[in-house]
């Protein structure tokens, strides 16, 4: 019970983190167009941490 | 020669087809009577999660109700207290709940949650406590060739063959032919791309035979996991964990002076902080970059090939809602789109991997342009050269 309070927690909080880093990017992107390739790297790079850092609690919370 | 190939592809993909339809078509029970879809679905997808002993495809029952299995053995070897123990993995007959028991150099071996026992001697049959663990025998060090160990060695000597012939053919001419046109530009994406701009022009050359080899195998497993045969390698902790610990032991033993400054003596914050800092850093460096690494892996393939089941299982748990050909359609439309995602997710995640392994082995061995002068304090002074650049 409450681990899934927990989980739902986790994936309300990754989902607000990945919208922001998605959101962000957009922006940039629409902005500066040319430089698409290095924000996207970046965009990857930091969502993958989250995720690494959600997945982690998930996964301990089980 | 052309003609035979497409139709070998062609049956191959039919075949594949027909193992798909096989594999998840399994509604009934053993004794034939009401079953209970949920459980039975959950525990389909639980035994799909874990490793293997046998190689199984699909089972069926025939219409004497008698169950029967398709797939092949598996060589099981042990190192038991009576030392070195070797069978195949058919002599437990697909039992799993420690009813079999196999004899061999004087000790018994049963297999059970997918774990085999070592029984103690004397003991004719296997027990268990209330949360299913196993009372009279002991585990045994399990050196066997499993499933997702077959998948290791089969992806071993696909990319030997493959990469080996590509190789080769760049001593006769300078653009391959064949399947080499697919895999150089991966190759070039992988040094280009990911090894280069993250590890720096000066190093990158040492380490981009590592990238590469991670790249391919934890793709190429991964797009395995999507056809039916049902591997699930990269879902493996095990497999993971030792994926990370070589990405670990080589940006720990490559970093230079200047990394581990940075990690137990931070310049330019105060003496007081250099301690803490020092305790975070090693934590990071040591503990944190390689669990994130294996968690992420290990937790997008396992939690994608759940999501995948899960959906085909719609099949029958809202068989009676929906009716057949409605759960049928639904579950064909998530299922075959989901799929479309996971495999782009196969390719993202050998990606995000190569990317932060080449991402830690490029902190290790980042070399300063020029050193930065530190005050009595030792905070950085910084050169008008880095402000300048900074702005523009």
């Amino acid at each position: 019970m409450y681990n899934m309070i927990g989980a739902g927690l986790i994936v309300i909080g990754a989902g607000i983190g990945l919208g922001q880093i998605g959101g962000k990017a957009m922006e940039g992107i629409a902005r500066q167009p040319e430089a698409t390739n290095k924000i996207q790297t970046a965009m990857i790079i930091i969502a993958a941490l989250l995720e690494g850092l959600a997945f982690g609690a998930l996964f301990l919370g089980k | 020669m052309k003609k035979a190939s497409t139709y070998f592809s062609k049956l191959l993909t039919a075949a594949i087809f027909l193992i798909a339809a096989n594999t998840y078509a399994n509604p009934t029970s053993d004794d034939g009577g009401q079953v209970d879809t949920m459980e039975e679905v959950s525990e389909y997808i639980q035994h799909h999660i874990k490793d293997s002993h046998d190689f199984h495809l699909f089972s069926y029952s025939n219409d004497a109700g008698e169950r029967k299995h398709v797939g092949f053995p598996l060589p099981v070897i042990l190192w038991s207290s009576n030392g070195l123990v070797t069978f195949m993995s058919s002599e437990f007959h697909h039992d799993d709940d420690g009813e079999v028991i196999v004899e061999k150099n004087g000790s018994s071996f049963v297999k059970a949650h997918s774990k085999i026992y070592e029984l103690n001697s004397g003991e004719a049959g296997v027990s268990f406590d209330e949360t299913h663990h196993v009372t009279n025998g002991a585990k045994v060090l399990d050196l066997s060739i499993t499933k997702s160990v077959v998948g290791v060695l089969l992806v071993g000597l696909l990319m030997l063959l493959a990469f080996s012939s590509l190789a080769r053919q760049y001593k006769n001419s300078k653009v391959p032919t064949g399947f080499g046109r697919v895999l150089e530009p991966l190759v070039i994406y992988v040094r280009d791309e990911i090894s280069r701009p993250n590890i720096g022009d000066k190093h990158y050359r040492k380490f981009t035979g590592y990238l590469l080899t991670v790249f391919f195998f934890i793709w190429i497993l991964n797009l395995m996991g999507l056809t039916p045969l049902g591997f699930n390698v990269t879902g493996q902790l095990a497999v993971t964990a030792c994926l990370a610990i070589f990405t670990l032991v080589i940006y720990t033993f490559s970093g230079n002076k200047e990394y581990w400054m940075h990690i137990l003596w931070m310049p330019g914050v105060p003496i007081f902080v250099k301690p803490i800092l020092a305790v975070i850093e090693l934590a990071g460096a040591l503990i944190i970059k390689p669990f994130s690494l294996l968690v992420r892996l290990f937790a997008n393939i396992s939690a994608g090939h759940i999501v995948v089941m899960s959906l085909i299982a719609i099949m029958f748990t809202l068989k009676e809602t929906l009716g057949v050909a409605g759960a049928t359609a639904l579950s064909f439309i998530l299922s075959f789109f989901i799929t479309l995602i996971e495999v782009l997710v196969a390719f993202l995640q050998a990606y995000i991997f190569t990317m932060l392994s080449a991402l830690f082995i490029g902190m290790a061995v980042a070399e300063h342009d020029h050193e930065h002068d530190h005050d009595a304090k030792g905070h950085e002074i910084v050169d008008a050269e880095d402000v300048r650049e900074n702005f523009i």
